[in-house]
Parts: structure tokens; sequence; C-alpha cells
């Protein structure tokens, strides 16, 4: 029973390891943000009395890399799909739902680590780890983020039938869903129509929950997790039905 | 030797008289269709392998092959029809039939990031078999195929040949009673066809092992095929054994006798996504 999971749980952690190129390719745009916006508006945002902006943005930034990493995680299944591995997993005598579950979490927990990696990479450009006691929580926002939106990636994926709907899905929904989600800038004072669109993205509440368990949250910390978890609970079941029927 | 071209067939009265019939026949399909939007690719298709027989299933591109094959292996359903496997239907008792047969597909279907050790193990683990079997299973495969020095390597840096003689031993992998090769031999050179079928022809002797394959090498099925079915524009057009073929046809080959079935016209198959999609991105995983 769970053998299944976790040999598609650890494919996935196999082939993040043995790619270190893109793992290290993947890191390169969290730090540009880091060092361009984190230095580049640090001073205004001083000026504006908000504080330090690298202490506000790196939880962003963090948000940032696990959202795109886990995406393309998720979207993976289209690869496999192309390079025809995906029909050996497709006929193997096991439940889909098994195979997607596993996928994932593997997906997930690649996301998850490269999240603690920009992490530490942040604290070395001068984020400061205040609330230690935040951490168990931060980390766990984290995850839900991971898993939230490799769920989503799967569930695109599995609509897709090659590549060529992928800069649609890249530029209508990834990044909208990065730069609308208060990842680079405070929701507390925005315009209404940006507040609205603010509040219905998920990632908003994965940031602010993040941001929340290291400093301080505008929604709440129970807000934020009770909508992150709903949304992984329907977004995967969704994923999951649409991954199981897959033709080839 | 049963075998029945479209409706009105010999199967039901056959079945009547052999109660016995799933000891007989690995495969049976009986008035298959399968159709995408307006376009039929499969078209009332009716035929049986028996169990340990050699089948080789040859048409044109485009013919229906492949989709026959997708539905067989429970990766396409059938739009009417029926078919078991093992006796089981692939619609109903999908799991069941999943044991039953292993697969080489057309495309290669292994991870290259991971090793070839790790894609039988992969494998190993979606069949579930037990733990306590699986080193052996594994090792005496790869030596079997040539490829135990190589198990550690990851499979990107496999030639073709090497990826080919890894994917028929992890279609073995799990004893099936059914092996499926979709053109399995497709851009090998010659020493590694014969290799190749060498080992599968062994093994299905050995092991009473059906051996379902499709391939474009008319010689290939002539040399290793029992029986044969021609398929052209997703019907079946004639069936039997390469004399009876080249005797019916009144040709010196299988391959005249072919070309007297299904015409000198070529087939345009609209390259699929696959395809595209490898051109465009190269290698790039």
């Amino acid at each position: 029973m769970m053998g299944v999971i976790y040999i598609m749980w650890l494919r996935q952690l196999k082939r993040y390891w043995r790619s270190r190129s893109r793992m290290i390719g993947t890191l390169g745009q969290p730090i540009l943000f880091l060092i361009a916006l984190g230095f580049g508006f640090d001073a205004i945002f001083q000026q504006a009395g908000q504080g330090s902006y690298m202490q506000f943005l790196a939880p962003g930034v963090v948000a940032m890399s696990i959202l795109f990493t886990s995406m393309f995680n998720g979207i993976e299944v289209i690869w496999d799909r192309q390079f025809g591995f995906l029909k050996e997993t497709l006929v193997a005598p096991v439940s889909r739902f098994r195979i997607v579950i596993g996928r994932t979490l593997g997906g997930a927990t690649v996301a998850f680590l490269q999240g603690i990696l920009v992490l530490v990479i942040s604290m070395f450009l001068g984020f400061s780890l205040s609330n230690f006691m935040g951490m168990p929580i931060a980390l766990l926002f984290m995850l839900l983020i991971a898993l939230l939106f490799t769920a989503l990636g799967t569930a695109i994926a599995s609509l897709m039938k090659d590549m060529n709907a992928f800069p649609l899905v890249m530029n209508f929904m990834i990044m909208p869903l990065f730069f609308l989600s208060g990842a680079l800038f405070p929701v507390g004072n925005l315009p209404s129509f940006m507040g609205a669109i603010v509040r219905i993205n998920p990632l908003s509440y994965g940031v602010d929950g993040l941001r929340g368990a290291l400093s301080s949250s505008v929604f709440g910390l129970p807000l934020d997790f009770a909508v992150m978890v709903s949304c992984f609970v329907i977004v995967g079941a969704i994923g999951s039905y649409l991954f199981s029927r897959i033709e080839i | 030797m049963l075998l029945c071209v479209s409706e009105g067939c010999l199967l039901k009265t056959y079945l009547s008289q052999c109660p016995n019939y799933y000891d007989m026949d690995s495969i049976i399909v009986d008035k298959l269709t399968k159709k995408f939007g307006n376009f039929t690719a499969v078209n009332n298709i009716s035929f049986s392998v028996r169990k340990g027989e050699i089948f080789a299933f040859l048409g044109p591109n485009g013919a229906g092959k492949t989709t026959t094959i997708k539905i067989l292996t429970t990766l396409l359903s059938p739009t009417s029809g029926n078919v078991k496997l093992n006796g089981y239907s692939p619609i109903t008792e999908e799991d069941k039939v999943r044991h039953s047969f292993g697969i080489v597909f057309q495309d290669p279907s292994l991870d290259d990031e991971l090793t070839a050790y790790e894609n039988m193990e992969f494998h190993a683990v979606l069949y579930s078999i037990p733990k306590s079997v699986r080193k052996k299973r594994i090792e005496e495969l790869l030596r079997f195929v040539e490829l135990w020095d190589r198990k550690g390597s990851q499979v990107k840096t496999f030639s073709g040949g090497m990826k080919r003689r890894l994917e028929v031993a992890r279609g073995l992998l799990h004893h099936p009673d059914i092996l499926f090769l979709d053109e399995p031999t497709l851009g090998l050179d010659a020493q590694t066809r014969s290799h190749m079928w060498d080992y599968v022809l062994k093994l299905a002797k050995r092991k009473k092992m059906t051996v379902f394959l499709t391939t474009h090498y008319l010689e290939e099925a002539e040399r290793v095929a029992e029986r044969i079915a021609i398929i052209d524009h997703g019907k079946i057009v004639q069936t039997g054994s390469s004399r009876e073929l080249r005797e019916r046809n009144s040709s010196k080959t299988l391959e005249e006798a072919y070309l007297k079935i299904t015409g000198h016209k070529i087939r345009e198959e609209s390259a699929d996504t696959n395809e595209k999609l490898r051109r465009r991105f190269g290698g790039r995983r």
C-alpha cells in the first residue's frame, strides 16, 4: 500500500537531487528578487515608516520560490507524458489515486526544500529570524503552499496534452498568483479592487501565514490556515480526479 | 486455429463448444470498435490469440495497431465491443488485466534520471513483487539482457539498444502471461534486434508466455510469428501463418503479400504531439 506512494515520492526527490543544475538555476530568480528589490526599495520602505523591506520581502520571496517550484513539479506530469514514463505508471496495477498522492507529496517536498534553501540564503542577505518560536508554524505554511500548488500544477497538467499551453499557464496563472498575492507589498491599504483580488488569491493567505509566523499577520493565522487547508483539499481532489482520467 | 475476421464469426460457436476457452486463449477481441470523434480508428474487429502463441499484428501507419494495443492494455476504453485478457476484462477488471501483461511501448518509457536498477525497482514496487524475490529477479533479468554491469548508470547515458533491452527486462519483471511488444525493434541495428528476439523467444517458450507484437519489419514478423493478422483502415483484412498469407496471395515473401493486401500507397499519419514536442525541445527534460 505505502510502497507505491513512497516510491513515487522517492523518485521526485532523486530527480531533484540529481539535477543540481536545475536546483541552482531556480535559485537565481529569488536571489535576484532579494537583492534588487530588497536593497532597492529598502530606503523608500523605511521612509514610509514600514521598517526594513528585506525583513518584509524575504517571506514573500520564499513563498515565490515554493510557488514556482511546486507548480513546475506538478506540471512535470506533462513531461512524463511526453517522454513516456507516465505510461509505465498508468498501466501498472495500482490505483492512480496513490500515484497522484505520491507525486504530489514528492513534488511538494522538493518545493519545500527549495523554500528552505531560499530562506537560508535570505538570512545571508540580511533577513533576520527574530521569532524562533514561529519557525514551526512558518514551516507548516511553507509546506501548505508547496502542497496546494503542486496539486494545482498536477490538475492543470492532467488537462494539457503538450507543453504548448505552458506559456499560458506561466503568464496567466503563476505570474498573477505571485504578483497579486502580497508577496511584494503590504496588503493593508490597497485600492479596493486590488484588495479584493488579493483576497481571492489563495497564495495571499500562504504568504500572510508565513509572514505572520515570523512577524505579523494581516488576515490572522487561523484564517490563513483554514483557507490554505481547504484550498488544498479541494484542488487536490480535483487534481486526483483529473489525473485518474488521463488517457494516452 | 481460430480467427474470425468480422461479425458473424466463428468465435461464438467456438466459445460455446469449449467451456475451458480461457485456458486456450490469452486474448479475445470481439467486435471491437474505437472512434475518436468522427474518425473510426478501429472498426469492428475480432480475433483471438492462443496461450503461448507469438502473434504479429501488422499494418501501415495509422491502421489502428497502437489504438488496439492501448485498449488491450487498459490505456483507452473502447467505444464498443468486448475484450478479454487472460479471461479478464480491461474495462471492469483493470488491475487483474494489468497484472497479466507486460509491455514494451513504441516510444521509450523509462525514467532517464534514474539508474537501470532503480527503474527495475520502481516497476517491482508498482507490481507489488515481494521484497524477498525482488533483488534476485532484477539481477536475473538484468544479467539476461546483459545490463547487469551497467545497473548503477543513469538511463540517460544508455544507447537506444540498451534502453530497449532494459524495457524488455522491465516488462518481464513481474512474470506476465502476455507480453505486448509495440514496434520493439524500431531503430535498432540487426545485432541488437536478433539478440532481443533470442531473449524474448527463449523466455516465451520457457514460460509459455503469449507474445503480441507489432512491427514494420516484415522479415522479423515472418521469422518469429506463428500467426499474423493484417489490419488496414481499422479493419482486419487477412490472417494466417506467414506461409498461408504468402500462398493465399501467391507471393514469394511476406512483404510481397503484405503490399498486395495493403497496397503501395504511402500513408500519412499525422505526427502526434509526442513527436512535435520532441522536435521542439530536443532531449531536454
